[in-house]
C-alpha cells in the first residue's frame, strides 16, 4: 500500500504536475510536527488568537426538556471566524509561512473555510485567494464581502454544479498552474495524503479538549460524541482522542436533504459507494459509470458527495456510526436550540443537534452526550429564513 | 512489443485526442476515422468524467457536452470495438480513476482488450498509485501511459522505467488546453528519462499550432494535440469532420520529416 492510507482508503490519486508539490508539504510537515517552536507558536495562536481552550457548556434546559441524557455542547462556534476552521487554517497557513510560500489558495462551502483562511492569510502577511462555487456565493453573500474585507480575493466557480466539489476542482487546477509560491489550504479531511493527516492533527485539538473537560466536571468520559459530517473536519477532530475509547460511541450526522431516498441528498456513507476522487480513494455519491453525482443540501458546508478516507475506514470498522439528517430535521433543530439555549448554531452543526435530539431520549439522565457545535449560525439566518418562506429586507 | 510502442521509430508521431461521445457518438466515430485517414498514428479517446481537474475550460465543456448528450463507458467500448473492424490505428482511452474503478478495474481492462483499446492514461493516478491499476492492465495486455511534467525532476526516472507506449511529457504547469508560448523546460526532463530507458516520449498540453508542434516535436519522438482539435469540435459539431481532418494533416505535415 502507499502512503497515508487508512485501511484502504486514502492514497495521493492527484495528477502527477502536483506531486512535487504535495511531497514537499509531506516534507515540510514531518519536520514542522516535530518542531518544538512551530508547536509552541501554534499554541500561542490557539489560546491568543483563536480563543482556545473553547468552551465545553452544559445544555441544562435542553436535557430538561429532552429528559434523557445529559448534554454538553462543545462550543467551537465562539472561536475566533465563528467556526472549527481556525483551529486547521492557523497551523496549515503557518506551515505554509514556515515553507517560504507566500500566496495561499483555498476552496470554500459555505464559506467558513474561506473566511478562517483570508483571516489567518491577513495576520500572517499572505496573498489569499479563494475559491467558491457561484451558487454558494448566492447562498452566503455575507461570507464573500467578509473575505473581501480580510483581504482576500473570491473567485466564483462557474463549472460544474457549482458548489463545493467544483471549487475543489478549480483550487486544484489553480494550484497546477502556480505551485513555486502557492499553498493550499486544503479545508476539510480529504484530497491526497497527506492533507487529511494534517487537517485532523490541527483539529484533534477539539476532541482532546472535551476529555478534559468533561473529566473535570463529570469524572467520566462521555457516551457519545457527535458530530456533523460533510468532509468530516470537526467530526474528526472530536472523535480522534476518543478512538481507543471503545465505550465512547462516535455518530457522524450527514446531510440527507430531502430524505436519502431522493438523488437531493449529500449522505455519503447512507448512499454512496467506494470510488477514487478528489486526490483519495474514499466513499462517493456516483452513478453506475462513476459519474460524480450533483449531491444537494440546504448546507453549503455539507454539500459534498465524499467524506474523508479516515471516517471511511472508522465506519468499516464499525468504530464510528453514520446518520443521514434531513434539511428539516436540521432546521427544525436549528431553531430548537436557538429557543431552548439562547445559541443560535451553524446549519451544519444542526444536523448534529438534530440527532442528539432523538438519541438522547432514549438514553438514560446518567448518560452522558457531547455535541460538536462546529460553528455559529449568523451565516445561516437569511438562508434559514427563506427556507421558511419568510422575506428579509435590509 | 506493443502496437503503441511499434508506432513510434520510423517517423515523428503524432497523437490527436477527442473526448468520447461529443457532440454525440456517431460524430466521433465518423471523427475517429477521419482522423485516422489524415495520418494520426495514434488516438487517445476521452471517456468523459464528470470532474476532470486535469482539463482546463475547452475539454471541461466537451466531457460535460458528451455526458449530456448520455455517452457512457459501455457506448465507446461498443464504438470501439466497431470501429476496429477497419482502423489499424493504435488507440488508447483516456479518462480519471473513478470511471475506471466504479466499472471494475478488471471488468474494464477485458473489455478494452476484446474491443481493441491498446493503452490507458489516467491522469489522475501517478507513479506513486500505479499499482491500482498496473497489475490488471498487464494481465490484459493494455499499456498503461505514464505521464512526466516539468517537476517531475528526480522522480522521472523511477517513471520511465515502469513506463509503457509511450511517455506522455507535460510541455508545462497547468491543464490543459491552447497555449500562446511554450518553453523547452520539458526538454531537460525528457534527458534524465534517456539516461535510464528508451521509452518513447511524446509531448502534449498546450500545443496547437503547426509551427509550435514543429518546436515541440524536436525535443521528442512525437506530439500530442487535443484542445485544438476539441475547439473545432465545439465550434463545429456534427460539421467538425472536415476541418478537423484538415487541421490533423497540417500538424502532420508539420512534423514529417524532422526525425
Amino acid at each position: 500500500m502507499t502512503k497515508g492510507r487508512f485501511g484502504i482508503h486514502g492514497g495521493q490519486y492527484i495528477p502527477e504536475t502536483l506531486m512535487n508539490a504535495v511531497i514537499e508539504v509531506e516534507k515540510a510537515y514531518e519536520f514542522y510536527s516535530k518542531d518544538e517552536s512551530f508547536l509552541k507558536e501554534l499554541d500561542y495562536l490557539y489560546k491568543n488568537y483563536a480563543g482556545r481552550p473553547s468552551l465545553l457548556y452544559y445544555a441544562e434546559k435542553m436535557t430538561r426538556d429532552l429528559g434523557g441524557a445529559k448534554i454538553y455542547l462543545k462550543r467551537e462556534d465562539l472561536n475566533h471566524t465563528g467556526s472549527h476552521k481556525i483551529n486547521n487554517v492557523l497551523g496549515q497557513v503557518l506551515l505554509a509561512k514556515k515553507m517560504g510560500k507566500t500566496r495561499v489558495i483555498a476552496e470554500t462551502g459555505a464559506g467558513q473555510h474561506g473566511v478562517a483562511t483570508a483571516t489567518a492569510a491577513a495576520l500572517m502577511d499572505m496573498e489569499c485567494e479563494v475559491f467558491m462555487g457561484k451558487e454558494d456565493t448566492e447562498r452566503q453573500v455575507l461570507n464573500v464581502y467578509r473575505m473581501n474585507l480580510l483581504g482576500a480575493k473570491v473567485h466564483p466557480v462557474t463549472s460544474g454544479t457549482q458548489t463545493l466539489k467544483d471549487a475543489v476542482n478549480e483550487t486544484m487546477r489553480e494550484w497546477v498552474t502556480r505551485i513555486a509560491d502557492t499553498y493550499y489550504v486544503l479545508g476539510s479531511v480529504m484530497g491526497p495524503h497527506p492533507f487529511p493527516t494534517i487537517v485532523r492533527d490541527f483539529q484533534k485539538v477539539i476532541g482532546e479538549e472535551i476529555k478534559a473537560q468533561l473529566l473535570k466536571a463529570e469524572g467520566k468520559l462521555p457516551d457519545a460524541v457527535l458530530a456533523c459530517v460533510g468532509g468530516g473536519s470537526n467530526a474528526i477532530g472530536a472523535f480522534y482522542e476518543f478512538i481507543g475509547d471503545k465505550s465512547v460511541r462516535l455518530i457522524g450526522c450527514e446531510a440527507a436533504g430531502r430524505g436519502v431516498d431522493t438523488a437531493e441528498t449529500a449522505a455519503t456513507i447512507a448512499t454512496g459507494k467506494v470510488g477514487i476522487f478528489h486526490g483519495m480513494k474514499s466513499l462517493f455519491c456516483q452513478d453506475d459509470f462513476g459519474q460524480i453525482a450533483p449531491v444537494y443540501s440546504l448546507s453549503a458546508g455539507l454539500d459534498y458527495p465524499g467524506i474523508g478516507p479516515e471516517h471511511a475506514m472508522l465506519w468499516e470498522k464499525g468504530r464510528a456510526e453514520y446518520v443521514p439528517v434531513t434539511d428539516d430535521e436540521a432546521v427544525a433543530a436549528f431553531e430548537y436550540l436557538s429557543r431552548t439555549e439562547g445559541i443560535i448554531p451553524a446549519i451544519e452543526s444542526a444536523h448534529a443537534v438534530a440527532h442528539a435530539m432523538t438519541l438522547a431520549k432514549e438514553m438514560t439522565s446518567d448518560k452522558l452526550i457531547v455535541i460538536n457545535i462546529s460553528g455559529r449560525g449568523d451565516k445561516d439566518v437569511a438562508a434559514i429564513a427563506r427556507y421558511k418562506g419568510v422575506e428579509l429586507y435590509e | 512489443m506493443s502496437r503503441i510502442k511499434n508506432t513510434f521509430g520510423k517517423d515523428k508521431v503524432l497523437i490527436a485526442f477527442v473526448t468520447g461521445g461529443d457532440p454525440n457518438i456517431e460524430t466521433t466515430k465518423r471523427l475517429i476515422r477521419a482522423i485516422s485517414a489524415a495520418g494520426a498514428d495514434i488516438i487517445e479517446i476521452g471517456i468523459p468524467f464528470s470532474d476532470p481537474i486535469a482539463e482546463g475550460p475547452v475539454i471541461q465543456a466537451a466531457s460535460a457536452r458528451a455526458l449530456a448528450a448520455g455517452c457512457t463507458t459501455d457506448k465507446l467500448l461498443d464504438m470501439v470495438a466497431e470501429l476496429r473492424k477497419d482502423i489499424k490505428t493504435s488507440l488508447l482511452f483516456m479518462t480519471y480513476a473513478n470511471p475506471v474503478f466504479a466499472y471494475g478495474k478488471e471488468g474494464f481492462m477485458k473489455r478494452c482488450a476484446e474491443c481493441g483499446i491498446d493503452g490507458l492514461i489516467i491522469p489522475d493516478t501517478p507513479y506513486e498509485e500505479r499499482d491500482e491499476f498496473a497489475g490488471v492492465c498487464s494481465l490484459y495486455s493494455i499499456d498503461l501511459i505514464s505521464m512526466v511534467t516539468p517537476t517531475s525532476a528526480d522522480r522521472a526516472k523511477e517513471i520511465a522505467k515502469v513506463g509503457q507506449g509511450f511517455l506522455y511529457c507535460v510541455s508545462s504547469l497547468g491543464v490543459t488546453g491552447v497555449r500562446d508560448k511554450l518553453t523547452s523546460e520539458i526538454a531537460n526532463v525528457i534527458k534524465v528519462v534517456r539516461e535510464v530507458s528508451d521509452i518513447p516520449c511524446a509531448i502534449g498540453f498546450g500545443i496547437s499550432t503547426p509551427e509550435q508542434a514543429k518546436q515541440m516535436v524536436h525535443y521528442a519522438d512525437g506530439v500530442i494535440v487535443g484542445s485544438a482539435i476539441v475547439k473545432l469540435i465545439a465550434e463545429h459539431g456534427v460539421n467538425s469532420i472536415e476541418p478537423v481532418a484538415a487541421y490533423v494533416s497540417e500538424i502532420k505535415k508539420a512534423i514529417r520529416g524532422t526525425l
